[in-house]
């Protein structure tokens, strides 16, 4: 196979592995791919309370179990002087407190981040029991709320095809309060709450039916009581009703904390027992989130990656892996356009140091060193050094001229000068050898020309790498490094004019 | 395609100039010095000191070496050597692209005279030898070798044609082969430095004459030497086909298939060769005034057999086809 045949081969690959790479961490992992993506995370807080009795109290909460369509981030409980710990009961988890002796009216805590994912659908398990236990109605002055429940139902079957309608028309039935039926049925179960009694006529019509306790996710949400969906089993599966409209579905932002019949929160050695809820939004970046929510899954890619750096490394690395962005310009300016600078990556090191400094400060003190450094290179050249003790002294001088730069600007005030140490001593010292080599053997116009093609390409560089979208993704992708290397391997195959050629070359034309 | 010249500014198409065969960079880079120059044969040519054995193995005339110095030398040891002397100069073993050359023409008093006139004195000598062993004018910054050469007693045909400095012939040779040839004249402007870029004329050389086909300053068509008022039409170089053949012979001295050499003419020696050059640059085109990229795409085309001749064959072929009658 030809050499230029393997670097297509072998770039087509590595744009392959990177671009899958990403895509599969926008998709799967949920990073986003453009910055300044912000994504909802619910907190929400759980309240027990309870008066205790002196002696020894229990308390047990139902926790929400995972769900497809909200992905809890994490949970945290707070129980001052219980003991604490989580069981798993008839598969539900309950967080459950406990206490020696209490008295007085106790507060435990319990605080969960969430975050709604997008577009997946509700889909629960179907491992909930289907059995119906039929009420019991059996005497006398129970015949006429008998007979309204079987009525409803029966106009009910009538109106629908199958259990879905049917639970839709008897929720509106039962919403109907010109219903002569349904307000008989009211009149007898005056202290039942709608669900209940939708439970009450759905168990008549032998259709499995519960309860499904949650919130609705709204922001700055105080003191909420949990509300009450109906879910029925239609003979294949679970399907979730709002009890007050009849439509089908979860409804959005609703969040499903306990699914069936059980208690939420039972309490023992204490009265006057209650749960309310509190709410808040927060908009958290989309990396947070995804990073969160991966980190259960200790998923490997985000785990032995720079996410698993702490966080001064990582910080250092966002700088790193914008070195090969850098070094891209370089190239593309190198063999696409021609340009000429002194020494082939000195300016991806300069746009480092501009990245720190800010441009405009950046490129004063550049010109400011150079040209003081060549003018004591001048000088030291007469002092017959050798070279290495000649360079080491250029070293030292820029050195002090930084140190200088510093003191005198911050004593003026100007505090963005200060920054002047992030330039790379040892690169400028060269810089200024080299040019001063240029300048006398090709003469000042040549050292002009280099030094402006460097910065021209330094400048180019930082406005690359200072390019937000840029430093998203290689932060958060740095698989697209692999893309980048393809990239770089094919410019390197480029065989056409450069632009500079066009003008060089334009007497051979005429 | 064909912009609005407003649009491409000073910038001509480049299907123009692939059409005139003109050879770019990169396409220097990947097709030729990459395929045709092998990374281990870089040494002969990289280091002047190699050249110069190599050359005396193959029986090339080079200028005559007087000493090198391997290791720091030290004054003495150096004013030992340049004591004698009136005409010598100074180069580094490894110096890239004429960096780090100091031509001494003669002696005024203890100063030495440079060919601009201008004087230096044993103590820039002294530093000049210091710096080009610390690697100053070396590819990579790399301890360098210091070499002082007898000054060629260049031949005086040219003396009408170059001011102030050193004119040298360059060859380009692919394969064996003789391709292209320019004459690069010192002007004032180029402060006695053939140095195309710097401002010396670059004069096209037809292979088949040695006389001089189009000149060029600064990517300009001249006519005329600007210092010395002197037409090219008139300028020949003497002994244009040993010279010719000597660049061809390069190639079996280096193994390097693209190849340029340096050559001086010395008054009673004839052709010398300067340097070989492993990274030959592309200003011969505009020398000349013809690509270079058609002249070895025929060379690519050849078969074997004709591959395989000997230098006098391969001189021969390149004289009669390269000609400036045959315009390829």
């Amino acid at each position: 196979m030809s050499p230029r045949a393997q670097v297509y081969i072998l770039a087509a690959l590595l744009t392959l592995m990177g671009a899958g790479l990403t895509i599969y961490k926008h998709f799967e992992l949920g990073f986003p791919l453009l910055p300044g993506e912000y994504r909802t995370v619910w907190t929400i807080e759980a309240k027990v309370g309870f008066t205790a009795e002196g002696g020894p109290a229990k308390a047990a909460l139902t926790l929400p179990r995972e769900q497809r369509n909200m992905e809890v981030l994490g949970e945290t409980f707070s129980s001052s002087g219980y003991g604490f710990n989580v069981i798993r009961e008839d598969d539900e988890y309950r967080a459950v407190w406990a206490k020696r002796r209490a008295t007085g009216v106790q507060s435990l805590f319990y605080q969960l981040d969430v975050h709604q994912t997008p577009g997946a659908a509700l889909e629960q398990p179907l491992d909930l029991s289907t059995e119906v236990v039929k009420p019991l109605l059996g005497a006398r002055e129970q015949e006429a709320v008998r007979q309204a429940i079987y009525s409803l139902v029966e106009t009910g079957r009538q109106r629908s095809s199958d259990i879905r309608t049917f639970t839709s028309e008897l929720l509106t039935a039962l919403g109907d309060s010109r219903n002569q039926d349904r307000n008989l049925i009211f009149g007898y179960y005056k202290d039942r709450s709608f669900v209940d009694v939708a439970l009450l006529v759905l168990a008549a019509a032998d259709i499995p039916a519960h309860r499904i306790r949650g919130l609705y996710l709204e922001d700055d949400r105080r003191r909420l009581a949990p509300e009450d969906l109906l879910e029925i089993y239609d003979g294949k599966r679970w399907v979730v009703f709002e009890p007050l409209s009849g439509s089908p579905g979860v409804p959005k932002n609703f969040f499903i904390w306990q699914r069936g019949g059980k208690s939420l929160l039972d309490v023992e050695g204490g009265h006057n027992s209650g749960v309310t809820f509190s709410v808040i939004a927060n908009d958290v970046p989309a990396r947070d989130v995804a990073m969160l929510s991966t980190s259960q899954e200790k998923e490997a890619l985000v785990d032995f990656s720079i996410y698993s750096l702490p966080i001064e490394q990582q910080s250092i690395f966002k700088l790193i892996l914008l070195v090969p962005v850098g070094a891209l310009v370089v190239v593309l300016l190198r063999v696409f356009v021609g340009l000429r600078t002194s020494g082939t990556f000195m300016p991806v090191l300069l746009a480092i140091a501009f990245i720190e400094t800010q441009l405009f400060t950046g490129l004063a003190i550049f010109v400011l060193i150079l040209i003081l450094g060549l003018w004591i290179r001048f000088y030291l050249s007469r002092l017959n050094l050798l070279l290495v003790a000649r360079i080491a002294a250029v070293v030292v001088t820029v050195v002090i001229l930084m140190g200088a730069i510093s003191v005198v600007s911050y004593k003026l005030g100007i505090e963005q000068a200060l920054t002047v140490t992030f330039f790379p001593m040892i690169i400028l010292a060269w810089t200024i050898e080299r040019m001063s080599i240029v300048w006398e053997e090709d003469g000042p116009y040549e050292v002009v020309v280099q030094a402006g093609g460097s910065l021209l390409v330094a400048v180019l560089a930082w406005w690359v790498m200072t390019n937000r979208y840029i430093e998203h993704w290689t932060f958060n992708f740095p698989e697209l490094l692999l893309v980048l290397l393809g990239f770089i391997m094919i410019i390197g195959n480029y065989t056409g004019y450069r632009l500079g050629e066009l003008a060089r070359f334009r007497q051979l034309v005429h | 395609m064909q912009l609005p010249s407003f649009l491409r500014g000073g910038l001509v198409s480049p299907f123009k100039l692939r059409k005139l065969g003109v050879l770019g960079m990169n396409a220097r880079n990947v097709h030729y010095i990459a395929r045709y120059n092998d990374r281990d044969k870089y040494p002969v040519v990289d280091d002047k000191l190699n050249t110069k054995r190599a050359a005396k193995r193959y029986r090339i005339p080079v200028p005559e070496l007087i000493a090198a110095f391997e290791t720091q030398p030290s004054r003495t040891r150096v004013m030992q050597v340049i004591e004698p002397l009136q005409k010598f100069v100074i180069k580094p073993a490894r110096g890239s692209g004429g960096k780090g050359i100091l031509v001494i023409v003669g002696r005024d008093g203890d100063d030495y005279v440079k060919p601009s006139g201008s004087k230096v004195t044993a103590l820039d000598i002294q530093r000049h030898v210091s710096n080009i062993h610390s690697g100053l004018y070396s590819l990579g910054g790399k301890p360098d070798r210091v070499m002082i050469e007898a000054l060629v007693d260049f031949d005086p045909v040219f003396e009408k044609y170059s001011f102030e400095g050193v004119p040298d012939i360059r060859v380009i040779v692919f394969r064996g082969f003789p391709v292209m040839a320019m004459l690069r004249c010192s002007t004032h402007d180029s402060d006695g430095k053939a140095n195309l870029h710097q401002g010396a004329v670059g004069v096209g050389i037809d292979l088949a004459t040695g006389k001089a086909s189009h000149a060029v300053q600064r990517g300009l068509r001249v006519d005329i030497h600007p210092d010395t008022q002197m037409p090219f039409s008139d300028l020949e170089v003497p002994g244009w086909k040993d010279l010719v053949s000597l660049a061809a012979s390069c190639y079996e001295m280096t193994g390097l298939g693209y190849l340029g050499c340096d050559i001086v003419l010395d008054h009673k020696r004839g052709p010398l060769l300067l340097e070989a050059n492993a990274r030959p640059g592309l200003a011969i085109q505009i020398a000349n005034g013809v690509g270079l990229r058609t002249r070895l795409e025929h060379i690519e085309s050849m078969d074997l057999e004709q591959l395989e001749k000997n230098v006098e064959e391969r001189v021969a072929y390149s004289m009669d086809y390269f000609a400036a009658r045959n315009a390829r």
